[in-house]
């Protein structure tokens, strides 16, 4: 049975089950004479009898479900190993030509041989299939059955289904752990794989990078290196001047916003830089590449200097402005949790607004600020769209700026976008590189939010 | 005594009325500074959308050239009571090939012939195929029907290659501009709004290329995307808003969401790669896919939105609510979930807008690959706007170029109408309490 039809069926049964509990115990009230003793509506009978039903049934069928697919690999693979089938190719690849023959016409043209794993493959999945069919229902049944007998009036039922409903809620809490543990084990897992085949010590401190792995031993080129240095500075690049045009303007626009403008450039400012925040960043990578790397190669080649096309510049550049937005409202907040009366005595003591805001506001803010530039470094550095776009692919150590360079996240995006076979170290490499990317934005965040966590809990 | 103190006093004021001017000036320069900034963000903003703006405007209008076509059944290749299989095999190219050939009869070298049937796009045969489908009788006839043009002739017309250029520079050579300029001179060239750009799929050929399929693709990602990160997330909200107690496992829960509010998009992708596609093995290039991604990576800017709204809904509330016997469930869901509900859904809209814009996780799980067909539903391959844009920006073909920016609009577009509908939710039933 398909499972859409079956998780129906069991909505059927715990539909069922509702009816049924809630008919019992409204029976049971009425017989009763002392109504005031009634604490608890009859539907939360039929939601606990409901959900005894459905819940324990869906968990056993979701995790046969999660058996099914080893079971059959293994089984069938137990029966290309004992009848003597030369598999000769991969024995995934074999059984993906199997499972893929989803028509009559493909399972025709499959060879002999393949015919008759794909007979036995098609027994194996109807046996499976409806033993899990007849498991999950009798479950049910059960369940319904069980839940029919025990329910009466004595039942806690209101206090059962709001506990039930709180683990639920729970549940949807923890999936920010889920989701956390899913990203550290699965880059966790593929990077200890391909440092099994690269030394961690050439990736973290080789200075040449070129994944390219050749087919025949004999070509240029053949040994892959993997020194991913030339990538981090790269990326230290581009983000160093995303700071460099982010942070001051982002600053100096939050200063201006809170202690200067009137209503009216507010109503205008604040506006823009939504809409630059909201701005997709493909659509800033199109602009960088298009639009401001030619623009400053030409402006580059008026004064003499060579500037290579997708130079790190036309990308840090396009980037910093993506960024404005970001340091500017983190900085607005921290500036307004500064109390006022800070900014009152020093304007009462003579000093002008720029000498309050400098000599005052930017120190007593600072540890707030530099959370911000931090947040905003980790945003740089994990930024993909514009670099991908913008920068370049050769892998050049250079800190010069009219240079083209390539980063982590382009490297990543390169590895991972072509035909490739999962296991090749140069796949594995962009989970390495993912891995490093995941580690330094985690330690970026994690101290940004504590320093502004601290710094807000200082003025509280 | 007396005198000498007016005198230091004297001097002091005079110090100070002395660096009064340099610390104004100061002032004055700091203020500049400021307001720099803020006009810097809008004349970027600007220029941005300028830029994208008069790039896109070619790609809303096809040029079309007009030719005399003769159905004749024996010519194309089918019988005289044709079914609709005859015709989807049947050579209209040739019918169209003749038509520009009666045209121009004084091209014969067989270069120069290819030459002039590219001045109609690929996609011409297609749409006369299409025609005669839709009306068999129109065979054995002699109409007159719009082709769309090739990239190149539509670059002509809108002026986008230089006629005055000298031929060794310009990508369309004299004698195929001699062509289209008689073709002009005889009205048979015009220009109509893009339909087809909002109605096809992906191709190769610049002219034929449309936005729907990424559309669609983008739709189907953020249904599933909401499907899913919506109730989680609000459930989230409420848990850790109401009902969570004060201790070190829903710190660790806080301190999680608060970090992957901030993890790179890209890393998102690697975990759908491993997990969801390797692990899984859910079909790759799905907005299935692709939404489950999302959902993860919006959860936390809908969960963080719901929080505050759920936060902005007064104690009094709930006081009541439980003084007059409620448990602390119905509490929830009968009287604090639905005031906060407002502020909730802004924060889901702002969440999904984040979401259409994203790019660099869907890369990562296939959904950059080429599809001409429009997906049907969740499981099918297909691409979303973002990816289209990327994928649009990165091909040579000069046509390329105005439908990245057309596509950047439409992405826009959509973009601006979500917020805007936050913004009209918020307005509407803000309430101060």
């Amino acid at each position: 049975m398909k499972i859409s039809a079956l998780i129906f069926l069991l909505l059927i049964f715990a539909a069922f089950s509702y009816f049924m509990a809630r008919q019992k115990v409204s029976t049971a009230y009425r017989q009763r004479k002392q109504k005031s003793k009634i604490l608890t509506l009859p539907k939360y009978f039929g939601y606990v009898a409901a959900l005894t039903a459905l819940l324990p049934a869906l968990l056993m069928l979701f995790f046969l479900q999660m058996a099914e697919e080893p079971y059959i690999n293994s089984e069938i693979s137990n029966y290309i190993v004992n009848s003597d089938i030369e598999a000769n190719e991969d024995l995934d690849l074999y059984l993906n030509d199997i499972k893929s023959a989803d028509t009559p016409e493909k399972v025709a043209a499959l060879t002999p041989e393949k015919q008759q794993v794909y007979q036995r493959y098609h027994e194996i999945e109807t046996t499976t299939n409806r033993t899990i069919t007849v498991i999950v229902l009798s479950l049910a049944i059960l369940l319904v059955i069980w839940g029919m007998r025990r329910i009466n009036t004595e039942t806690p039922a209101r206090r059962v289904f709001e506990k039930i409903i709180e683990g639920i809620l729970l549940l949807a809490a923890s999936i920010a752990i889920m989701t956390t543990v899913g990203i550290v084990f699965s880059v966790l897992f593929e990077s200890t794989r391909f440092f099994g085949e690269v030394p961690i010590m050439s990736f973290m401190f080789g200075t040449e990078w070129s994944p390219q792995t050749a087919i025949r031993a004999d070509q240029v080129g053949s040994s892959a290196a993997f020194g991913a240095v030339p990538l981090f500075v790269g990326t230290m690049l581009i983000s160093f001047i995303a700071l460099l045009v982010s942070v001051p303007l982002g600053l100096m626009s939050a200063i201006y916003l809170s202690e200067y403008a009137g209503s009216k450039i507010r109503a205008v400012a604040k506006p823009v830089l939504e809409i630059l925040a909201g701005i997709p960043t493909v659509v800033y990578g199109f602009f960088a590449a298009l639009t401001v790397a030619p623009f400053i190669r030409d402006l580059g080649q008026s004064m003499g200097l060579s500037v290579a096309s997708e130079s790190a510049l036309a990308a840090g550049l396009v980037m910093g402005i993506m960024i404005i937005p970001f340091v500017s409202s983190l900085s607005d907040d921290v500036l307004s949790a500064v109390p006022q009366n800070l900014r009152e005595g020093s304007l009462g003591l003579g000093a002008t607004r720029s000498e309050t805001i400098v000599k005052v506001l930017i120190p007593a803010a600072l540890p707030g600020i530099v959370g911000g530039v931090l947040l905003a470094a980790s945003r740089a550095i994990g930024e993909t769209m514009i670099v991908v776009m913008a920068a370049g692919l050769a892998a050049n150590l250079t800190v010069n700026p009219l240079e083209a360079v390539t980063t982590v996240t382009v490297q990543i995006v390169t590895l991972l976008t072509g035909d490739q076979e999962f296991d090749s170290a140069k796949t594995l490499a962009a989970f390495a590189l993912g891995l490093m990317l995941f580690v330094t934005t985690l330690i970026l965040n994690v101290i940004a939010l504590h320093v502004v966590r601290k710094y807000r809990e200082q003025y509280e | 005594m007396w005198s000498e103190n007016t005198e230091s006093s004297m001097n002091n004021t005079d110090l100070v009325r002395q660096s009064l001017k340099k610390r104004y000036l100061k002032e004055q320069i700091f203020k500049a500074v400021g307001m720099f900034s803020i006009v810097a963000a809008i004349v970027f903003l600007i220029i941005l959308l300028a830029d994208i703006f008069t790039k896109a405007m070619p790609a809303f209008s096809q040029t079309n050239i007009e030719l005399e076509v003769t159905l004749d059944a024996g010519e194309i290749g089918v019988g005289t009571n044709p079914t609709e299989q005859d015709l989807m095999a049947a050579d209209f190219r040739r019918v169209i090939r003749n038509a520009l050939a009666k045209q121009f009869p004084d091209v014969k070298k067989r270069k120069e012939k290819r030459e002039l049937y590219s001045l109609t796009s690929m996609g011409a045969e297609f749409q006369l195929r299409d025609m005669v489908i839709d009306d068999p009788s129109l065979l054995g006839q002699n109409i007159k029907v719009e082709f769309m043009a090739d990239d190149d002739v539509d670059a002509v017309i809108k002026g986008a290659i230089d006629r005055t250029l000298p031929e060794s520079d310009r990508r369309v050579k004299d004698q195929k501009l001699a062509w289209i300029e008689r073709l002009e001179q005889s009205g048979q060239i015009s220009k109509q709004f893009n339909w087809h750009f909002f109605s096809s799929g992906d191709s190769r050929e610049p002219e034929m290329a449309g936005i729907k399929g990424a559309i669609k693709g983008s739709f189907f990602t953020l249904l599933v995307t909401l499907a899913l990160s919506f109730p989680v997330a609000v459930a989230a909200a409420i848990y850790l808003e109401e009902f969570a107690p004060k201790n070190r496992f829903i710190d660790f829960i806080e301190i999680n969401i608060n970090n992957l509010a901030a993890v790179p998009s890209i890393v998102f992708g690697l975990l759908g790669l491993a997990v969801f596609i390797n692990f899984f093995s859910l079909p790759r290039s799905a907005p299935l896919v692709g939404g489950i991604v999302l959902s993860l990576m919006t959860l936390p800017t809908i969960i963080i939105a719901s929080r505050s709204a759920i936060k902005a809904v007064p104690p009094s509330l709930r006081e009541a609510a439980l003084g007059l016997g409620a448990s602390k469930m119905q509490t929830v869901f009968h009287h604090v979930l639905p005031a906060a509900l407002p502020g909730i859904l802004t924060g889901t809209i702002i969440g999904m807008a984040q979401a259409l814009g994203e790019t660099a996780p869907l890369l990562m799980i296939g959904m950059v690959a080429f599809i001409v067909d429009i997906p049907q539903g969740i499981t099918d391959p297909s691409t979303v706007l973002p990816i289209q844009v990327y994928l649009w920006a990165d091909s040579p073909e000069r046509g390329f170029l105005a439908k990245t920016s057309a596509a950047i609009m439409v992405l826009l577009f959509f973009l601006v109408a979500m917020n805007a509908i936050a913004i009209y939710l918020r307005k509407k039933f803000e309430k101060k309490w």
